[in-house]
């Protein structure tokens, strides 16, 4: 059989979804290849601020009625790694392939915008719950927990991971250097996690600063999570659900716009 | 149907510092088999054009049509038919050459194409590099990659955008050799290249772009028999006689003169002897593809380099 002849022959057996776990498959393995850098690294961390939050404040910070400290900080840490890696790794392998020309590769594939949104943003929760998982994995050792409501944490876990892959699709998609997107790392995704009540419960703050916090959707990811295991929050379960849920879809709205348009891709 | 059909194309790209006209209402069709060169300067447009017909940049006007398929609206079918090696040495760090290989193919929605592979492998001599990591590859082994991975899911029409600038002859002669195969079992190649010797060698038909337009397109025969075949070359001290005026060039003291054959050389030499001047130095060679291409390109406004010059 000519190449030509293999050519008509395999136009017939190609099928999009064929190339979108392709590019899903990819993704999660860059990240895998990795994982000491992007799975096990992450996990240290939030172990080293669990216990130095949670010696230091064990006794200082109230939080939620019969819930100790450190049960409380463990959600929180737990929520955030999940955040800022899913942010992490959608953001960081759009960049780097832009950087590196090997975007190439994928442009000239016969993959829809819809297609990138599921594989960048599939891997990104892929990592984030991986890292998540280690973190609790790791953590809940170190004071009683429970899972009071579990498809609460489910749930959060899993829009709260897609939004923030979102999040970094468009980073990635924005920034042209390195410091541009530690920019938005550093100052944007960082702040509003750790402002999101990881440490706190947002009632002991001031009363502006109570109110500010109901403006950072990312509190209502944490909080929404953290009554899963609790089955009490800040505020209703429902109400952060819908402002999360309406944030993903925002946000990833405006992602697949960016794709579909080939916003600073295809020139 | 043509395999490939640029339609009245056109580029600007807007800036601060004012607009920039990449390419200029191109128009022109590419047969299904033919080996086509794509020819011009730095700055042409070449690279331009063959970004829009890969999907990597979008023209501002007219529309590109690969076996039918436009290439913004029915990208998919499009692309498939497509295999593009792009200019820059680029790669996947974290992939070995059979993973970035097997990759690239789920991309067209293509699995199970390992018997393929080896065979790609094998025609490129990457066979005893296919577990190794792509970082490990010289460069001239990731430009063969580059080559793998563009033909992965067999295309009809292959794209080759200065695949052979930097390397070395060994790869040159493999990649030309394998892609004359190619194009022999019926698959369209675009080349893009500066080597002019390798466009007059391989392709068909040329075209050439001079700030984003066609200036030139026809067959290679066609294009290097529309001009004088040969070209006298020599060093003269007196002015040249006037009925020789309008086919010389004079740069100091060479004088250029075009001919078309051994007769009309006698001619030109007794002219000069009749009119007592005395060339010195006398070359005569022939034109080759880069004296048309400079005569295009420079409006004869430089002396043309001769190649396999007969004192």
């Amino acid at each position: 059989m000519s190449l030509v002849q293999h050519a008509k022959f395999s136009a017939v057996s190609k099928s999009r979804l064929a190339g979108t776990q392709t590019l899903l498959y990819k993704e999660v393995l860059r990240f895998w290849k990795v994982a000491f850098q992007t799975v096990a690294a992450p996990v240290l961390t939030a172990v080293l601020y669990l216990l130095i939050f949670g010696h230091v404040l064990s006794n200082r910070v109230q939080v939620f009625e019969g819930v100790g400290y450190t049960s409380f900080l463990i959600p929180g840490l737990v929520m955030m790694s999940v955040l800022q890696n899913a942010f992490a790794n959608s953001s960081s392998s759009l960049i780097q392939s832009k950087i590196t020309g090997n975007l190439v590769f994928l442009l000239v594939a016969p993959l829809s915008h819809l297609a990138w949104f599921i594989a960048y943003v599939g891997a990104a929760m892929a990592r984030g719950i991986a890292v998540g998982l280690g973190v609790l994995l790791v953590t809940m050792w170190f004071a009683p927990l429970r899972a009071a409501e579990p498809w609460w944490i489910l749930t959060f876990a899993v829009l709260g991971a897609g939004m923030l892959g979102s999040l970094g699709l468009i980073a990635g998609l924005w920034a042209e250097k390195f410091d541009q997107m530690a920019a938005f790392q550093n100052f944007i995704i960082m702040p509003m996690t750790f402002l999101s009540g990881v440490f706190y419960s947002v009632y002991s703050l001031p009363a502006f600063w109570l109110g500010v916090s109901h403006l950072n959707p990312f509190f209502y990811m944490i909080d929404g999570f953290r009554r899963g295991f609790f089955g009490v929050s800040d505020v209703s379960p429902w109400a952060s659900l819908a402002v999360v849920a309406a944030s993903f879809v925002v946000v990833g709205g405006i992602a697949l716009h960016l794709l579909r348009i080939g916003y600073k891709i295809r020139h | 149907m043509p395999a490939i059909s640029f339609q009245d194309v056109s580029k600007t790209y807007f800036g601060a510092k004012g607009n920039v006209h990449a390419l200029d209402h191109v128009h022109f069709d590419i047969e299904p088999g033919e080996f086509f060169g794509l020819l011009g300067p730095n700055g042409a447009g070449k690279t331009t054009l063959i970004s829009i017909l890969a999907g990597l940049a979008r023209a501002t006007g007219g529309r590109v049509l690969v076996h039918g398929h436009d290439v913004v609206t029915d990208f998919a079918a499009a692309r498939r038919s497509l295999g593009v090696v792009p200019q820059e040495l680029v790669f996947d760090p974290f992939f070995s050459v059979r993973e970035a290989l097997r990759i690239q193919s789920g991309y067209f929605g293509v699995y199970d194409n390992d018997a393929w592979i080896d065979e790609l492998l094998d025609s490129l001599g990457l066979a005893d590099k296919a577990s190794s990591n792509m970082r490990q590859l010289s460069g001239g082994m990731k430009r063969r990659v580059l080559v793998a991975q563009a033909l992965v899911h067999r295309p009809p029409v292959i794209v080759l955008d200065e695949p052979t600038a930097g390397v070395d002859v060994e790869l040159r002669q493999t990649l030309w050799q394998f892609v004359d195969r190619l194009n022999k079992q019926g698959h369209t190649v675009l080349l893009t290249t500066h080597y002019l010797e390798e466009a007059e060698a391989l392709c068909g038909r040329i075209a050439m772009l001079k700030q984003g337009r066609v200036v030139a397109l026809d067959r290679t025969s066609a294009l290097l028999a529309g001009t004088a075949s040969t070209m006298m070359r020599f060093k003269m001290d007196t002015p040249v006689p006037p009925e020789l005026v309008p086919q010389s060039r004079v740069t100091g003291r060479i004088v250029q003169i075009k001919t078309h054959d051994a007769k009309e050389v006698e001619a030109v030499l007794a002219k000069l002897h009749a009119a007592g001047c005395h060339p010195e130095d006398l070359e005569i060679g022939r034109v080759d593809l880069e004296n048309v291409f400079l005569e295009i390109m420079q409006g004869e406004s430089k002396p043309l380099p001769l190649k396999a010059v007969v004192a």
